[in-house]
């Protein structure tokens, strides 16, 4: 009785084992086995070069530049994103007026499709006829206007500003929620013994905090290192290789060159970057919930 | 347990979409993929006239844009679910691999049967895209591999009511490159754009640049440097690469056109917004659609050395290939001859403002869209050279040449670091 139960539980598992199987396993499989070969993507013959494109890949400097773009994103991502997330999600947990509808404003940008937010701010960002121009003339500031995407100098900043605004939203909404579990009576016995509304923040608020801005850091560093779609729709990775990340790298090899083979190796390059992040990440957090 | 189990298999089937009547196909029915947004209804159309008259159904299948499309037939060419006739977007030594692998039917004994009736219909330059001519790098037996729907040329356009405004002859564009750039300081002064293109996606720098290559080195010298046998390092390409830079200095280009998307070029020059554009055939249509009132015309671009010919890219803008494993490939190829007559042929080229690849459908067409076809003999392709660059050289070349026009590198540097990949992809290969 116990094994034919055991069976039928078995058998009720089976087909999201054979889904998660055939969808995440054998592809990865298949892109791991691919990264030793060099192939075209349509011949049926493969040529394998063992750790050859492991190599090409440590002595790509294209490569490397788009990590160290990925990585400058990630960097404005993780401050300005999201300390503008955790302002915004702590001015609406107090009590203002309208902080519902607050609420649902930050969030819609995250909610919009990347390539429609890329194209439209493109719009406002063009350096010939945009509205970001048009309105430094209005208020009298014709010296800062500028092609913001295709200049080398402002493009990868002004990429990264845009993906901020985008992708803010998901920070507020997480810090929103860490922010409504600190209970109130916290707050109140604060007060009782004579702390301002700065000594709560600095010493109930933050410190509650830290788990949940662990993990939003850790969703911001792995999202935003895989940043490619709003990319393409503003830059297409440009102009030259400044807008370049690695997902456009990979995509370019694969699309681009053909060699899919190449593409897989960094994407398994890729791959093991961030797990080590997410590693490094995890390991913070636990020594931060200990300090907690 | 048992019933719960045949029950819960019975579900299963049923999402996975098995069924045992759609496994049945229809043998009637032709099965076109291709990507072309603006010719899809003119198909359909065209689908219907050959229902009607031989009994066949074909669909045509648009997947959409070009990118998707290429990824779908490749997906497909892996999983051996190509459709009857499909076409392949990249360069020719992607062409050869569907052929390598036997994807392809080679339709030579088609086109030479009947005194090579179905050759000689078509525009030699649209035909050559297609063909592996003998000894061809790519190890391809000799002979034609896709049929040509339309045909293309890349030149240069001008707006005429802006060369008005600029206190130009509207009729006059310019004949050589210090022409264009005495112009291109006029719009500077007048703070208008200049020369607006989809350099954001970098193949039709590479398309200009290697118009001037041919017009400085002459195409021996052209293919030589692709062969591995003169450097990129050569005063003549860097010449080549210091066009852009003088063009970028005089104000011909318009701002932001490193990081500019075909379309968004199209709707500047079609809105009145840029002097000049470098675009395909293909535009009339797509101008014709956004401002029909438009006042352009085209030229080749204008010389920079009287040593060669300037010589533009064109030839087959569209080909469609049978599949060599489908069951109606003989339905397929008739299906094709019938596409490329010369009635079909003249129907696209009105439904759709493209040059068609039928010589004899050449009769009705817009004046600008002659303008483009007059210029058919100064054309050329890569995909007829008979040898490829390498993919990350033509990466490194193109995004050079933005380097160039955004002032971070001198055509000197971009010159050597070509060069560097191209030894380096070599070394690969030897």
């Amino acid at each position: 009785m116990r094994i034919k139960d055991t069976l039928e539980n078995y058998i009720f598992v089976l087909p999201a084992v054979i889904i998660f199987a055939i969808f995440y396993i054998i592809p990865f499989i298949w892109v791991f086995q691919l990264s030793f070969f060099e192939w075209d993507g349509i011949l049926p013959t493969k040529i394998f070069v063992g750790l050859g494109n492991f190599r090409e890949i440590l002595a790509d400097k294209i490569w490397w530049q788009s990590m160290w773009q990925a990585g400058y994103i990630t960097l404005i991502a993780l401050t300005f994103q999201n300390a503008l997330a955790f302002l915004l999600a702590w001015a609406c947990d107090r009590e203002i007026r309208m902080k519902n509808f607050y609420r649902v404003i930050f969030f819609i940008p995250p909610v919009l499709s990347e390539v429609v937010v890329g194209l439209v701010w493109q719009w406002i960002l063009d350096g010939n006829y945009g509205l970001l121009n048009n309105w430094l003339v209005h208020l009298g500031l014709p010296d800062l206007v500028h092609n913001w995407l295709s200049d080398p100098r402002t493009a990868l900043t002004t990429v990264a500003i845009v993906h901020c605004w985008k992708g803010f939203g998901w920070g507020f909404l997480i810090f929103l929620a860490g922010l409504q579990t600190i209970p109130r009576e916290l707050y109140e016995a604060a007060r009782v013994d004579g702390a301002n509304a700065w000594d709560s923040f600095r010493k109930i608020t933050i410190p509650l905090m830290i788990p949940v801005a662990v993990l939003v850091a850790i969703l911001t560093i792995l999202g935003t290192m895989q940043a490619f779609v709003l990319i393409i729709a503003m830059t297409g990775g440009g102009p030259a290789y400044h807008t370049q990340v690695p997902v456009l790298r990979i995509l370019a090899s694969m699309r681009g060159s053909s060699r899919f083979g190449y593409a897989c190796a960094q994407g398994i390059s890729f791959g093991i970057i961030l797990v080590a992040i997410s590693f490094i990440q995890y390991r913070f957090s636990k020594r931060a919930r200990q300090y907690q | 347990m048992l019933t719960k189990i045949l029950l819960f298999a019975f579900c299963l089937l049923n999402l996975s979409g098995f069924h045992p009547q759609s496994t049945a196909k229809n043998a009637t029915t032709i099965t076109v993929w291709h990507w072309m947004t603006d010719r899809q209804p003119a198909f359909q159309e065209l689908a219907k006239r050959y229902l009607a008259l031989t009994g066949i159904k074909v669909n045509f299948e648009l997947y959409a844009p070009s990118d998707a499309y290429s990824q779908k037939v490749r997906a497909a060419a892996q999983g051996f679910n190509l459709p009857d006739i499909f076409g392949i977007l990249g360069e020719k030594r992607d062409f050869a691999s569907f052929i390598k692998a036997g994807h392809i039917l080679d339709l030579t004994p088609y086109m030479d049967a009947n005194l090579g009736q179905w050759r000689n219909s078509f525009f030699a330059k649209a035909l050559a895209v297609n063909e592996f001519a003998a000894g061809n790098t790519y190890g391809i037996k000799v002979g034609v591999y896709a049929a040509p729907i339309d045909v293309m040329t890349i030149q240069m356009l001008y707006n005429k009511d802006l060369f008005r405004q600029l206190g130009l002859n509207p009729d006059h564009p310019p004949q050589d490159f210090s022409e264009l750039l005495d112009i291109g300081k006029k719009i500077k002064a007048e703070h208008l754009q200049g020369l607006v293109s989809g350099w954001g996606e970098i193949w039709m720098i590479d398309c200009l640049a290697n118009n001037y290559a041919f017009n400085i080195m002459g195409k021996d010298k052209v293919l030589a440097t692709i062969r591995g046998e003169v450097p990129y390092t050569d005063v003549d390409w860097i010449r080549v690469f210091s066009l852009f830079r003088d063009m970028q200095e005089s104000g011909v280009l318009a701002g932001g056109i490193v990081t500019m998307v075909n379309k968004t070029a199209e709707q500047l020059f079609a809105n009145g917004k840029a002097v000049f554009a470098f675009n395909g055939s293909w535009c009339v249509n797509v101008y014709k659609g956004m401002n029909p009132s438009l006042n352009y015309g085209a030229f080749l671009p204008p010389e920079a050395s009287d040593k060669f010919p300037m010589s533009i890219w064109g030839g087959a803008g569209s080909s469609f290939m049978v599949n060599a494993r489908s069951k109606n490939k003989e339905e397929a190829v008739k299906f094709l001859k019938w596409l490329t007559d010369k009635d079909q042929e003249a129907y696209l080229a009105e439904a759709t403002n493209n040059l068609p690849a039928n010589k004899e459908s050449v009769k009705k067409i817009s004046p600008v869209l002659a303008e483009f076809a007059s210029v058919m003999d100064a054309s050329t392709h890569p995909n007829v050279w008979g040898v490829s660059e390498f993919s990350a050289v033509i990466e490194a070349f193109d995004k050079g040449i933005q380097s160039i026009i955004i002032g971070e590198k001198t055509p000197e540097q971009v010159a050597a670091e070509v060069q560097k990949i191209k030894e380096r992809e070599l070394a690969k290969r030897h």
